[in-house]
This record gives structure tokens, C-alpha cells and sequence, in this order.
């Protein structure tokens, strides 16, 4: 404008930024989209075997896992309201109480994955090779989906780390947290996907 | 700085959010295990439209988003579901 702001101020458009990582978001929801179209399409034509597959998981940890995952997108949008509130110190808290419930996650995985490994149920086994299809099926994709859903956990826990590093040393801070609200937005997509992965593996009756 | 103009959400907003996540998560766990047949389905999956609403409007901050980017979201929710109707319609009239 007429404003004779001149300002050394960095080029940068967090809009765009966050632009850019909606778009990215778009093509994991489409990533596990077609994941769900193929469990939507085997599941009715295999409804008995994915209703004797549910049963074997417990719905339990399922539950306890899910709301580990909300608890973890609150607190990680709670970080970039403290941010935005130039709380540094409550900022880091909440990234730091995100990585520790990210890291209950994973070991509430370990135990769920180890006792189906335990059992002689994982990919490539004598076990599955031995299964009904349509059991096959369902345990086939209950490993991709919670593995690569996994996954995706421990990208966002390495996202949120260098977020926390950067809070630190003040390189993300209250005129500056883009990147706070782009790690976030991928955490939130990781809670997302897990909301309609609950239901689907763990409670179909 | 248009920067930073953008919405803060307020910690007890987002405690709500989560309470109410929390409530419908259990509604989901009581609802399926009563044998409802095909509305079972139907039903986890109303609950979670409803929670994955809850977190883009509140935790991603869409509700405060541009209308391009609401826009944007949702045309990618309509296309998954049009996969979704075009591929079922296939597999039923093989």
C-alpha cells in the first residue's frame, strides 16, 4: 500500500505455506481413501470372515488407542494457541505431551501387532497363507492400514520434534508458526484417518 | 502483518471439542455392540463424519479458513464419496 514499510523482512506467505500442505493432505486422504474403497468392496463381498476378523482385535486397546489420538490433536492445537499467545513454554509442553502420547500409541501397537505374531498371524505366515479369503483379506488389510497408519505416526512424531527444536531456539515463535501450524495440520490428519479406521477394523458387528 | 491475522483458538474450545470427541467414541463402541444388522454400519460411520467434522472445523481450523480452502476440502470428501458410489454401482451390476 501507500505505507513506506520497509522492513529487512524475510520473503515468506504463510498462506500459500498452508496452501501447500492442504494440498499435500489431499493426496494422503486419497492415499487412504482408495485403502478404505478396497476394504468397503471386500467387506461386502466377504461380510461373515471380516465380522470373525473384527472379533479377534481388541476393541479395547482399539479404544484406548483412539482416545490417545484425540487427547494428542488436542494438545498439539492447544501448542499453536499458546504460540499464538507468545506462551513459549506452554507451546513446548503441549508438543512435548503430543510426543509422549504418540509414543503410548506406538506402544499399544506393539503389544496389539506382537500378540497376532505371537498367535502365527502376520503378512506371509503359514498361518495367513492357510486363512479363507476372505480372512485373508481382512487381516491383510488391517497390517497394510494400522502399518501404514503407523507410519504416518512416526513421520508426524519426526515433524513434531523439529517443530519442538525450532520453538526452542526461537526460530518458530509468535509473528512465526507456520510450520507449528503445519505440523499440526498433519497430526490432526493422522487422528482423522484413525477415526474411521477404528470403527471399520475394530467394530464391525 | 496479514500474516498473523489468523484465528486463536481458545484452550477451553478445544477441551470441548474433545470431550464431545470422546463422547461420541464411546456412543460408537455401545452402538456396535448391539446387533443392529446393516444400520450398524451406518451409524459408526454418521458418528465418524460427525467426530472427522468436529476435528477439521475445530482442530484443523477450517471453520476460520477461507472459503476457498473450505471449498477445496470439501470437493476432495465429494470426490472420495463419487469413487466410492461409482465403484459399488460397477461391482453390484457386473
Amino acid at each position: 500500500m501507500s505505507d513506506t514499510n520497509i522492513h529487512t523482512e524475510e520473503h515468506r506467505n504463510d498462506d500459500a505455506s498452508k496452501l501447500g500442505m492442504w494440498l499435500f493432505i489431499f493426496t494422503e486422504l486419497l492415499l487412504f481413501g482408495g485403502l478404505f474403497l478396497v476394504y468397503s468392496i471386500y467387506r461386502a463381498q466377504y461380510p461373515h470372515n471380516f465380522h470373525e476378523g473384527s472379533l479377534e482385535l481388541s476393541v479395547t486397546i482399539g479404544a484406548i488407542n483412539t482416545i490417545v489420538l484425540l487427547f494428542s490433536s488436542m494438545t498439539i492445537a492447544m501448542a499453536l494457541t499458546a504460540m499464538q499467545r507468545n506462551n513459549k513454554k506452554l507451546a513446548m509442553t503441549m508438543i512435548v505431551v503430543t510426543l509422549v502420547m504418540a509414543v503410548v500409541f506406538l506402544i499399544n501397537k506393539y503389544f496389539e501387532w506382537g500378540a497376532k505374531f505371537h498367535h502365527g498371524l502376520y503378512p506371509g505366515s503359514d498361518l495367513m497363507a492357510l486363512l479363507e479369503r476372505g480372512h485373508l483379506l481382512y487381516f491383510s488389510l488391517y497390517f497394510f492400514m494400522t502399518a501404514l497408519h503407523a507410519f504416518h505416526i512416526i513421520v508426524g512424531m519426526v515433524l513434531l520434534i523439529v517443530v519442538l527444536l525450532r520453538v526452542k531456539s526461537n526460530r518458530i515463535h509468535a509473528h512465526k508458526y507456520v510450520l507449528l501450524e503445519n505440523g499440526a495440520l498433519y497430526w490432526h490428519l493422522v487422528d482423522l484417518i484413525w477415526i474411521f479406521l477404528f470403527p471399520l477394523l475394530y467394530l464391525i458387528s | 502483518m496479514a500474516n498473523n491475522s489468523s484465528h486463536i483458538t481458545d484452550y477451553k474450545v478445544l477441551t470441548r471439542v474433545l470431550l464431545v470427541l470422546m463422547f461420541l467414541t464411546f456412543l460408537t463402541i455401545s452402538v456396535t455392540s448391539y446387533n443392529l444388522a446393516a444400520f450398524t454400519v451406518t451409524i459408526a460411520l454418521l458418528i465418524a463424519g460427525v467426530k472427522s467434522f468436529l476435528v477439521l472445523s475445530y482442530f484443523m481450523h477450517l471453520k476460520y479458513e477461507s472459503l476457498l480452502l473450505r471449498i477445496l476440502v470439501s470437493i476432495v470428501f465429494v470426490l472420495f464419496a463419487l469413487i466410492v458410489l461409482i465403484t459399488f454401482i460397477d461391482y453390484s451390476y457386473r
